[in-house]
């Protein structure tokens, strides 16, 4: 053990010097530009994030923020529509754009000498975006075969779907980021248009670039082509929660599939203050210990001891403008019952709440946290993307080292603790997929339509 | 502004953006294996890929999946190391094992942090679990039961089933179109994986690729210890040929989705085919250029018919598969089906023009840093050049072979190659009026 914890001082100062090299600044209209130096490739990220996601609509328009992000690519006085993405390409460039619960991002990947292209395109559409009725009439289309491909005839994203509904009732992370359909349906350019109007805005946006470039160089850059843009008048954002459950909540979604499926989510808390906060960086260890390898606890256990489940998985995401969910899923395996799986499943988080976790097991989720320190910096968009989440989630690119520092503190006392806390079904929403058969499933041919 | 814009495009034309392709050594390690080496010290770590002519290829009738089943079972035993163990340990350094089976290869790869410690455990694991895999019996019955459940379910979803039909209608009786069924890997047993294992993995056909962070002397160290106890691997490593031209079909089949999912594709191009250029620019042209592809501009932006389209050629050791796809609602199933078939048609008859050439070279050409940005992508290029055996150049060269290819290059190899008359088409979730009728 002693030769790993020099390692991990080793890491965490190369992790330290990573975070040194990030620039931050804010220009006058409120725009803020952080800067990650890396220049391993000559090549950068643009990406532009706008503090406004799904969990900013109101009834009735669920799926505009996602709705926008498609009509941002449609043109504006200077740049007509298709020709954004000409651009780019003939610029040697990738993008793209996503929706999230918390926020909309646009990004571009390019040659390092490409920065100011990229720029002069984002600050255009960030407040001379045009909306035609035509476009949108077109672009709504798209997005209903999007939610379609993604939710409608996808099984288990439609089960997720239905437990997000089920666990929170009061806050927004009730309504899908595709939106539901009928919002599609009767969307008009008009709730897009107010929804632009409303947050796109330098005051409520995050520039991160990362790659070959110089700190100095980008903030000229920015000033340049984002510090002419009027700051917005940003509505009073509304506190929302979600009150204290009454009970567990069960559900389930019948869709053409052959297995079925298990979805276990306890209400859970998320970063707030990386300084003090303890629980999120307990329960990231908890994911690890339950489902950091393939011989973690639940897949040891359910899928290769016991044989009740084919595969299983555990996923919590501390990083959030909202309350979090601390989820497991889990697939039966054939002959054995969604209920047999939970069963299983409770009596390993019950043994763990009892036991807590052993130093071996700590130690390793913490090796898999600093090696992946490591690991992240072979990746600019990745460092970006970590970047946005924080500053978008309302905390800072400065608490990134600061909650690689906490991880590695947590004790397994905490991971104990907070598992007692989390594992009450006064937290829980189960939800279940009970898988139909195909109106005329071909029957299994067998291996003879081999047969050479 | 519009007019700054469209000169920092012409611009762009006349500068070629230079930059430093990646230093790539090769050598034959003693034990027989290709090996392909970039030093790079930038980060403290590691990245290995040991792979095999051992893809879903070399399958053989009777016994489909076994290539598969042989791979998936590496990492679940070794000399001296139960699958728990292999895991425990790996995770114990904060190492990442990995794998990549596709039609052609089969192998697997490691991310480890550079230090001497770490990095000499997780060699030891790879190492143990390439040259001394034990296929256990119980792991294996359960790894069956597994893939066993997976297939079925994958006969309930639209994509998988789309996916089945089409590459039966592509390839036929060749193995690239070969789908394991529930009964195939019903019979597989243990002697199985270890013939083919012994057949498969042998050391004279192994490409071993590593980039980051260690030096030449020990570069070769490490391939050695990787390949010097595997087996005599007897099996020839080229596949089959595959038929180049296939008769036209069309399979209709039901689903309740609310999309059909639609597939259209022949044969096309090998890794190594002369063609294989102006095939991937044009293609670029008609279905790989994101937003800016002529597929992409008829069903998506003028139309809002289709979320995603696009046509793509897998180049393989044999010639694999031309494919555009695209999902719809069912109702409007028919009229992108005929929009796609058009669109192609058009392309294949009249070819590209300048401008699209150019804006194709121009993203290609101009975006090939991105290729190259992370050790992650290069180490996927050393397997690709070892394993197909391309120049040590293939990386330098790249821009000038996209930027040597003619609009007249792109119309003859894809008048060749694609006949848009002899296309296979399938359709999953059909609209229902037309369910089952046959072209």
């Amino acid at each position: 053990m002693r030769v790993h914890l020099v390692v991990v001082a080793l890491l965490l100062q190369v992790a330290a010097a990573a975070q040194a090299e990030v620039y931050e600044r804010t220009l006058s209209n409120g725009l803020k530009v952080i800067v990650k130096e890396d220049h391993r490739a000559p090549v950068l990220v643009q990406q532009i994030w706008y503090r406004a996601g799904s969990m900013d609509e109101r009834t009735g328009v669920t799926g505009v923020a996602h709705v926008l992000e498609h009509l941002m690519f449609k043109g504006t006085k200077d740049v007509p529509v298709g020709q954004f993405s000409k651009v780019i390409a003939a610029a040697g460039g990738r993008e793209n754009a996503f929706t999230s619960y918390d926020h909309t991002a646009y990004f571009q990947q390019l040659h390092r000498s490409k920065l100011s292209l990229a720029m002069k395109l984002e600050s255009d559409r960030m407040h001379n975006l045009l909306m035609s009725e035509k476009e949108f009439a077109k672009e709504i289309k798209v997005v209903m075969e999007e939610r379609r491909w993604r939710t409608d005839d996808e099984p288990r994203s439609l089960l997720f779907e239905k437990l997000m509904a089920a666990a929170f009732q009061e806050h927004p992370y009730h309504n899908p980021v595709i939106g539901w359909m009928t919002d599609l349906q009767n969307m008009t350019a008009e709730d897009a248009l107010d929804w632009y109007k409303t947050w796109y805005a330098p005051n409520n946006a995050t520039l991160v670039i990362a790659g070959d470039v110089r700190a100095s160089e980008v903030f000229a850059l920015a000033q340049r082509y984002y510090g002419s843009i009027p700051a917005g008048e940003l509505p009073q954002r509304k506190a929302v929660g979600e009150s204290a459950q009454l009970g567990i909540k069960r559900l389930t979604v019948k869709a053409p599939a052959e297995l079925p499926f298990i979805v276990m989510a306890w209400h859970a808390p998320t970063l707030r203050d990386a300084e003090k906060d303890w629980k999120p960086y307990a329960l990231d260890v908890l994911v690890g210990v339950l489902d950091g390898n393939s011989s973690a606890r639940l897949n040891k256990s359910l899928v290769r001891e016991q044989q009740v489940a084919m595969d299983v998985g555990t996923g919590y995401d501390s990083v959030a403008r909202g309350p979090g969910l601390f989820v497991i899923e889990a697939t039966p395996r054939e002959g054995k019952t969604v209920g047999e799986v939970e069963t299983a499943l409770r009596a390993q988080l019950a043994l763990l709440v009892r036991d807590g976790v052993s130093a071996e097991e700590l130690q390793r989720v913490k090796a898999q946290v600093t090696a992946g320190e490591v690991y992240k910096r072979d990746s600019v968009f990745y460092q970006a993307m970590q970047i946005g989440q924080m500053e978008s989630a309302g905390m800072s690119h400065k608490d990134i080292p600061v909650m690689l520092q906490k991880l590695q503190e947590v004790t397994a006392q905490q991971v104990q603790d907070v598992a007692r806390e989390l594992f009450s079904d006064d937290r829980l929403t189960v939800a279940t997929l009970d898988p139909q058969p195909l109106p005329d499933k071909p029957k299994h041919a067998g291996g003879a339509v081999h047969a050479h | 502004m519009l007019t700054k814009i469209l000169s920092a495009v012409v611009l762009s034309l006349v500068v070629n953006v230079a930059f430093a392709t990646p230093e790539i050594q090769h050598w034959q390690a003693p034990s027989g294996a290709r090996v392909y080496f970039v030093e790079d010290h930038g980060l403290p770590m590691l990245d290995v890929a040991v792979n095999f002519p051992a893809g879903g290829g070399f399958d053989t009738a009777g016994k489909v999946g076994v290539s598969h089943v042989t791979f998936g079972m590496l990492d679940l035993g070794a000399q001296e190391l139960s699958e728990d163990d292999i895991a425990r340990k790996l995770a114990d350094i904060g190492a990442q094992l990995g794998g990549n089976f596709d039609s052609d290869r089969a192998g697997l790869s490691l991310r480890t942090l550079s230090s001497a410690k770490e990095r000499d455990a997780a060699l030891d694991i790879l190492a143990r679990c390439l040259q001394q895999p034990l296929f256990p019996e119980d792991v294996l019955a359960r790894e069956k039961a597994r893939l066993i459940a997976s297939l079925k379910e994958a006969e309930t979803q639209p994509e998988s089933i789309a996916d089945k039909a089409f590459g039966q209608a592509v390839f036929g009786v060749h193995p690239y179109g070969w789908h394991a069924e529930v009964a195939d890997v019903e019979k597989i047993q243990r002697a199985d994986l270890e013939g083919f294992y012994r057949a498969h993995y042998g050391a004279k056909h192994a490409v071993v690729a590593l980039m980051g962070d260690i030096s030449r002397a020990q570069a070769e160290a490490i391939a050695q210890r990787l390949t010097a106890k595997l087996p005599d691997g007897v099996a020839d490593d080229r596949i089959a040929p595959v038929m180049i031209r296939i008769k036209p079909s069309e399979q209709r089949i039901a689903h309740p989705a609310s999309q059909s999912h639609i597939l259209i594709g022949t044969p096309g191009v090998a890794r190594n085919d002369e063609d294989y250029f102006p095939l991937y620019v044009g293609n670029y042209i008609l279905g790989g250029g994101g937003f800016v592809s002529r597929l992409m501009h008829e069903v998506r932006e003028k139309r809002g018919l289709a979320y995603s389209v696009y046509s793509y050629f897998m180049p393989m050791q044999q010639p694999g598969a031309f494919q555009i796809g695209l999902q719809t609602k069912k109702e409007q199933a028919d009229e992108s089906l005929g929009l796609v078939r058009d669109t192609l048609k058009t392309f294949v008859q009249n070819g590209v023009t300048e401008k699209e050439l150019r804006a194709a070279k121009q993203n290609i050409g101009g975006g090939f840093p991105l290729r190259i940005d992370s050790n992650r992508k290069i180490l996927d290029y050393l397997g690709v050049i070892g394993f197909y055996e391309l120049p040590l150049t293939y990386l330098d060269d790249f821009t000038a072979n996209v930027g040597a290819v003619t609009t007249r290059q792109i119309r003859d190899a894809f008048k060749r190659r694609i006949d848009p008359d002899a296309m296979a088409t399938v359709i999953v979730g059909a609209p229902v009026e037309k369910t089952g009728a046959e072209k």
